[in-house]
Formats: C-alpha cells, structure tokens, sequence
C-alpha cells in the first residue's frame, strides 16, 4: 500500500448516469444545445472575418426572403425528407443502409426509361407508372444486400456503401451509350424529359413536396401502429427474441429493406422527372449520406425529420446566398453543420449522464499519506 | 500468526453512500471484515450488495463514507487500484480468454517481466500447492469444465497477491461435490489469513462457510451476526423484514395424462458439438418435471428444440400425438406450448429491453388480432392485471423493462406466458440470481400452473429447489440422460453425482 500518496484523491470529474429525465427538461437541453452550437458557429465566422449576426442574418433572409427562395428551399428540402424517411425504416431495424445514394439513383434510372420511351403516354399513368417504377428499381437495389445478408450473413454497411458506385456508373454508362442525347452534339448526356413526363407544380414546386408530407404520416403510422412496424422494433432489437416470438426474421428483413429502398427510390423519380428533369450522375446531390445523418438527429422519429430537414434546408439554400453576397465560401456551411452536430449529438451524453466535481473534504488533505 | 491478523480489519466500509439517478442503492452501510474470516453479504435483490461490490473493486465511487482498508483510509479509482490494494475480485461469470492456457489467463495484465514457461509454471503449482487448489497450468480454457474456470480466476486473483478475495455467487455454476471443494479451499485462504467476502443467495452455505454474516435491506445494513448463533430462520427474517415459511409446496395431482414425448432426439449446435445425445422422456400434465444439470448440459438446447427455434438432427417430438418437428415457432406456440427462458444477463430473448410492459405483452400474441394494425388495448390490461397480480414494481406500465429490477423483469415474463394459458409450460431458470421472496411467488406461481392441469418442465440450478418442487427429475449430463428419479424420494447427493456424468443408470420413469 505505498502508493497510496497518489490514491487519495478521487478524479476531478467523474461521470453519473442520470435517471430518464423529464422530456421538458430533455427539450430544454437540446435548445441550450443548439444555442451553443450558433455560439460556437458565430465565433467561427468572426475568425474568417465576417459579422456573424450579418451572417446568419442572411442564411435566414436567404432562404425564407421570398416566395421565389422559399420555393428553392423547399426544393432543397424535400428529397433530404424523402430520404431520411426511406433510411429510417432501415435504421429502425438496426439495419445500417447507407446506400440510400444507390436507391436513389436506381429509382430515377427505372422511371427514366419510361420518361424518354413513353413519354407520349396519357400523363397521369404516366406519374404513376414512373412512380412506381421508381419504387421497384429502388427496392430491388436495397432487398440485393438484404438477401445477402439473409442468406449468407454479409455484411450490410459494406455491401449497400459499394451499390452505391455501381448504380452511379450504370447512369454513366447510359448517358456514354444506350440513352444518350442524339441531339446534344456529342455531349455525353440524357435529354431533357418532355413536358408530360414531368412532375405538375403545386404552389410554384413539383408536388414531391406533398408526397413527402403524407409520406412522413404513413412512415409515422407504419412504425408506430402496425403489426410490421412491431415486427421492425423487435428485429431491431434482438433477433433472437423476434425468432422466439415467432416471427420470421429473414422476410421481415427483407420486406423492410425493399420498403427502405422503395422510398428512397420514389425520390429519385421526384428529383429526375421534378427538379432535374433529366437523368444526370449527380441527381441524389448527396443526400443519400446526409438523410443518415438527418434521420439519427431525429432520432428515427419521422415528425422530427421534418424539423430537421427544414433546417438543414434553410442552412443550405441560405449558405448559397451568403455565398454570393459576401464571397463567403458555401464550404463555411458545411462547417457550420459540423459544428451544430457536435454539439447536439454531444448533448446526448450529457441526457443520460451527469459530471460531477469531485467534493472537497478537509480530511482528504492531510491523512491519506499522513499515517 | 494468523491470531494477531485476526484483529486486524481487513476492510472498513464507514456510512457508505452510492445513488443513481433517484435511486439510493446504498444508504450508510457499515460494513467489515478481518483477515482470517469468512464474510457472508446476503441480502434479497436490489438490496445493494452487487453496488457496495463494485465500489470495493474500484468499478464505482461512493458519493459518501470511507473505506478503510487495513486501517487506512483509501480511495480506490478503478480495479487496478483495487488489485494493487490486495483486493480481488471473483465475479458470476468468468472473464478468461477462451484459447489461452490456464497460465497465460493468469498471467494477463500483470505488469511485471515475463517469467520464463518453466518458473511460471513452477510459481503457479507453488501457490496452487499451498492453498490446496488443482489445476493444469498448461490446459486450455475452452477444454476446462466451470469449476476450473474458477480455479483459474481464483488463481488470478492470487497470484497477483490478494489479500481481500470477494466472490459473487461463486456457488450458482457448481455441482454440490464442486461446492464442497470450493469451500474447502476457501478454509484455507482463511486459514493462511485472507479476508473473504462471499455473496451468496443459498442461506444453508452461509451457515456452512462463513464467520459472520451482514445482512442488507434496501440498501441499508441491518444488522451483522455471527454465523454460529445464527439459522435459517432469523437470516430469512432478517432478510425480508418479516416472518416468512421457507417451505415449497408440492400439489399432488392424481390424474395425469401423458402430453409430451421425446423420443430418441439428437441436436447439435451449429458448430457441430452434439447438444442433445439421443435422449427419450416423457411428460404429463399436472406434473412438474425438474431438469437438473451442469451449466450447458443441454438444457438450452433442448428448450429450443421444442420451441422449434432449433433444427433437430434425428428423432421426434410428439405433443398430443402429434409430431411438431418442422412446424415453425409460430405454430407451436399456437399449440399451447410456452417456452421461457432466463438466460445469464436475465433479459435474454424472451422480452424486448426498451420496450414497456404492455409492448412485451404482445410479444407473442401481436398477430392474433386482425387487420394490419396492432391493438395495444388488451395488452395494457393484461400488464395492469399482472401488476396487480404478481405486485410487480414499476413506475408505469410502458417503462422499459430494462430500467425495471431483476426480479420484476422474470414476473413480467413468467406472468406473460401464463396468460397466454400454455398446456405445457417450460421454463428454464425463473429464479435465477432472485432473492427468496420473489423466487417462492414464482414456486407459487409454477404449482397453480401445475393444479391447473399444465404440465411444467422447470430447468432450475439449485439442487435443494428441484428436489422440493420437482415431481419428478430427469438429470443431463453432457446431452445424455444419466439419471431419472423420483423426487420424493431422491438426494441431493444422489442428483449431484449423475450430474457429473459418473453414473449411468436406466432410464425408465
């Protein structure tokens, strides 16, 4: 016991696990979370040089100062939505898809095919049969891994990530050979899609939006109320349990995986026949990476994906007008988001655990080595 | 020697203080023990021992009171710290490493140089040889049976100069000869002058091995007495707070009809080790089969097969006449067969940890009602009905199980799948890790299933239980059937040797 003279002290902090807090309190923090964040955020702009209330000023301006950039938002907004929702699904299974790009892409490559080749159809069986085209070229591309993972035990994470590249270069190789442009004068791209393949405008946007609002009621209801949705929670959480319940874990893996990638792939037909109206190698714009991010802010819970993809928006349209304005790069909003995520996944630690300074005791002073 | 260590306080816990969250686990607690003595903490579950454990081995701090170890006060950060104070601590569930040798399990995370294989082995059988231990130092984990693995864990603790030994449960995995030989040896660390600390649940080895007992309540010390003036009766009492008949009823049920059969079933795991070695038995309703045996004897395994969760490899199992291999679980739970299972960390499959009550509920039971959706409503008054019925405690009835205590946690299943009004009921260690008060509801609760005509296969680890409870006993050992025996008339002794394997009797009930 010679050591004791560096063992008579506690550590400075150490950590507490909190009883479940009161959901108030629990909002609360996430509120002085994200007050932090913007803090945190404000002093980052100020060492770039800028006015960090000018700043934010306009990111909010930019993106709400009008019905023309609210429109844009919403554009914005709206496949993120999508996406996180599809990813959701998936995630709620504790199935790891981050091949929501993939899906993406292959929904918008099935429903191409009968935007150039049946352009000519009566509009509306037109839609649909886009619509749910884009729903099976995305389910087949997320049930793949699925199978395999049912069968032989792959790894998801993996397998989903490098569907992703395969699907991109299958729209590469359209756009080189089998689908390309004849009037383009040797530019490798797809045309533009004729008017009756495209998505309607509601309110100045393509009506992805509202398929997006009632999609966020259906994952809801799903999830929440329906025996698949039980089905989903019990897998997520134990497999062995899901078996002894008697459940049939291999085809609830793969219903819900065709279901992940469905959505996901329903966005890919909103943003080709809607926004891009055309099929080019960038029509996710990436969110099949940022939904994840989105749906795990949200913590799965599909009316707080929402809230978060609105935000997510505003930051990015608004970054766009900083960007022109001031000549603020838009790479400054990716670091902004960074930092807004630091702080809020880092206030999770602190729902369930508290720190606690060490107490100061006047015995602690004297005896541990006097004696 | 050992009369001058006698006096001295080995460990002196003064007005030890730990919540978490709201929960005060340990409220003032005084405790201590002296070298040469053997220490018994009992208490029922949730009264704070496992807590006032880990803050001995550094894993927590207490938020008030001193420890004092060999009349120092001390603060202990982590287990290395506790190690380096001469604490050792032997836990429930073995933390080896499988493909290492008995030596090298040793050895792990000592900071000292590496002794050569030679004088390693020599240090080793040196100390084995003086506290009466057996073991092959060369043999590897995986080939040990549990009672070695716990030989090794208690060398662990002394080859690196334990003074202080505690030992969680360490007799929950032990045959009855096993126990015996761990007592034994526990005498002789005493002997040599080492302070033991020994949580154990089974009252008749408190008053065998220790010196003292304290006794917790709710997270306060109650009172510590010494073992020779103490019995049964008074540690119960003092326990539980209150008068309680430590005695199993035993329903005798004339009329049996026979409604499950195995005959001649072989299984194995799918890493290809025979699970279940063609075994035959039978059993009736209003009959309590009890399955004694080792730790992974088969127990598991054969659950599993009749639940349908495994795939057989020969034989058959009729329920009614009727062969259920290749029906799915889903059907067989149809058929009125429930299965249970407690596994080591309690939750194991038969509930969802996050999920509240009235999710568990429906576990089974979610597909019955129609159209797509799931209708909470009878599940909510099922799991109120339960509350009530079993006095389970929770805050509420959509907490998640996980939050709720042990013994909580093993109502809410045991009283789910009587609900769902099984005609046969398996279960496999409802008791296990539960203080008496809760273990004797779950007795009650298996004998009003059995007077209702169900017919029970009770998989249980205490010897002294089955032998009460049980109408009958079938013993496995290693997959195979060693021994069937009236348990009316059987011994404990008799149970534990075909347990070990070493006899074969006739199966014939």
């Amino acid at each position: 016991m010679s050591q004791n003279h560096h063992n008579d002290r506690e550590p400075i902090f150490r950590m507490v696990k909190r009883a479940e807090l009161p959901d108030r309190q629990i909002t609360l923090l996430r509120l002085s979370a994200l007050i932090l964040a913007l803090a945190a955020g404000g002093l980052f702009i100020l060492s770039v040089g800028y006015n960090p209330f000018l700043i934010y000023g306009t990111i909010l301006s930019g993106a709400l100062r009008s019905p023309m950039a609210i429109q844009a938002t919403v554009k914005i907004i709206v496949p993120l939505l999508i996406t996180s929702l599809g990813v959701t699904l998936a995630f709620k299974m504790r199935f790891w898809n981050i091949g929501a790009e993939g899906q993406i892409i292959m929904g918008a490559v099935f429903a191409s095919y009968f935007a150039l080749f049946h352009a000519d159809w009566n509009h509306w069986v037109l839609i649909v049969v886009m619509a749910a085209a884009g729903m099976i070229g995305g389910g087949l591309w997320g049930l793949l891994p699925a199978w395999f993972k049912a069968n032989y035990g792959t790894n998801e994470t993996l397998f989903t990530l490098m569907l992703n590249y395969i699907a991109l270069h299958i729209v590469s190789w359209l756009q080189d050979g089998p689908w390309r442009d004849p009037g383009s004068q040797g530019f490798a791209k797809i045309a533009r899609f004729d008017k009756n393949a495209s998505l309607d405008k509601v309110l100045g946007v393509h009506f992805g939006w509202m398929i997006a609002l009632a999609l966020i009621v259906i994952v809801y209801v799903y999830l929440r109320y329906t025996k698949q949705g039980y089905e989903i929670s019990v897998v997520g959480e134990s497999q062995e349990t899901a078996r002894y319940a008697g459940m049939n874990v291999k085809k609830v893996l793969l219903r819900t995986m065709m279901l992940s990638g469905a959505v996901c792939g329903l966005c890919g037909m909103i943003q080709a026949t809607g926004s891009d109206i055309t099929l080019t190698t960038g029509v996710t714009g990436g969110v099949g990476f940022t939904a994840i991010i989105v749906a795990w802010l949200s913590q799965l819970n599909p009316v707080t994906i929402l809230i978060v993809s609105v935000l997510f928006g505003i930051l990015e349209k608004g970054s766009s007008v900083v960007q022109s304005s001031f000549g603020l790069s838009t790479d400054c909003a990716d670091v902004l988001q960074g930092i807004i995520l630091f702080f809020v996944l880092g206030c999770e630690f602190f729902i369930r655990y508290r720190l606690v300074r060490r107490k100061k005791r006047a015995e602690d002073r004297g005896e541990g080595g006097g004696r | 020697m050992s009369q001058s260590l006698e006096r001295k306080n080995a460990i002196e816990c003064r007005g030890i203080t730990k919540s978490f969250g709201t929960v005060l686990a340990n409220d003032h607690i005084d405790l201590t023990v002296r070298y040469g003595e053997v220490l018994a903490l009992l208490g029922e579950n949730g009264s704070g021992k496992t807590t006032l454990m880990n803050m001995l081995s550094g894993i927590y701090h207490p938020d008030e009171g001193s420890i004092l170890i060999g009349g120092k006060e001390t603060v202990i950060h982590s287990p290395v710290d506790a190690m380096s104070l001469g604490i050792g601590m032997i836990y429930q569930h073995f933390k080896l490493v499988d493909v290492f040798t008995a030596m090298d399990n040793i050895v792990l995370g000592t900071k000292e140089k590496r002794l050569s294989q030679k004088a390693l082995k020599d240090k080793i059988t040196g100390i084995c040889q003086s506290f009466g231990l057996e073991i092959d130092p060369e043999k590897r984990v995986y080939e040990m049976s549990v009672s070695e693995k716990q030989t090794v864990e208690i060398l662990k603790v002394l080859y690196r100069g334990a003074q202080i030994l505690i030992l969680d449960e360490p007799t929950a995995v032990l045959t009855p000869q096993e126990t015996e030989r761990l007592f034994a040896i526990l005498r002789k660390m005493k002997e040599q002058g080492c302070a033991i600390i020994i949580i154990t649940h089974k009252l008749n080895e408190v008053l065998e091995i220790s010196d003292r007992v304290t006794i917790l309540r709710k997270g306060k010390s109650i009172d510590t007495v010494q073992t020779a003036q103490a019995d049964e009766k008074m540690l119960t009492e003092l326990m539980v707070g209150q008068a309680v008949s430590l005695e199993i009823e035993r329903p005798l049920i004339e009329e049996k009809q026979p409604i499950l059969k195995v005959v001649d079933l072989t299984v194995t795991r799918p890493d290809g080790s025979v699970a279940i070695d063609d075994i035959s038995f039978e059993i009736r309703r209003g009959e309590i089969l009890g399955v004694a045996g080792v730790a992974g004897s088969g127990q598991k395994e054969l659950c599993e097969a009749i639940a349908g969760l495994m795939k057989i490899n020969k034989g058959a199992i009729l329920y009614e006449k009727e062969n259920i291999i290749g029906k799915t679980p889903a059907e067989i739970i149809k058929m009125g067969i429930s299965m249970s299972f407690v596994p080591e960390d309690r939750l194991g499959m038969g509930l969802v940890a996050s999920m509240g009550m009235v999710e568990n509920m429906l576990l089974k039971t979610y597909r019955n009602s129609r159209g797509p959706f799931v209708d909470r409503r009878p599940a909510r008054e099922m799991a109120e009905n339960l509350v009530d019925k079993l006095g389970i405690v929770t805050p509420g009835v959509n907490t998640p199980v996980r939050l709720m205590s042990g013994g909580n946690v093993q109502k809410v299943l045991l009283g789910r799948e009587i609900e769902s009004k099984p005609n046969l009921l398996i279960t496999a260690y409802p008791v296990r890790g539960l203080d008496i008060h809760s273990s004797y509801t779950i007795y009650d609760l298996l004998n009003e299933q059995k007077k209702q005509n169900v017919a029970v296969i009770f998989i249980g680890e205490d010897l002294d239980v089955l032998l009460e409870l049980s109408d009958v006993i079938m013993v496995l050992s290693h997959g195979r059937i060693t021994g069937f025996l009236d348990a009316r008339k059987a011994t404990k002794e008799q149970v534990g040797l075909y347990m070990t394997g070493a006899v074969k009797q006739e199966v014939g009930a």
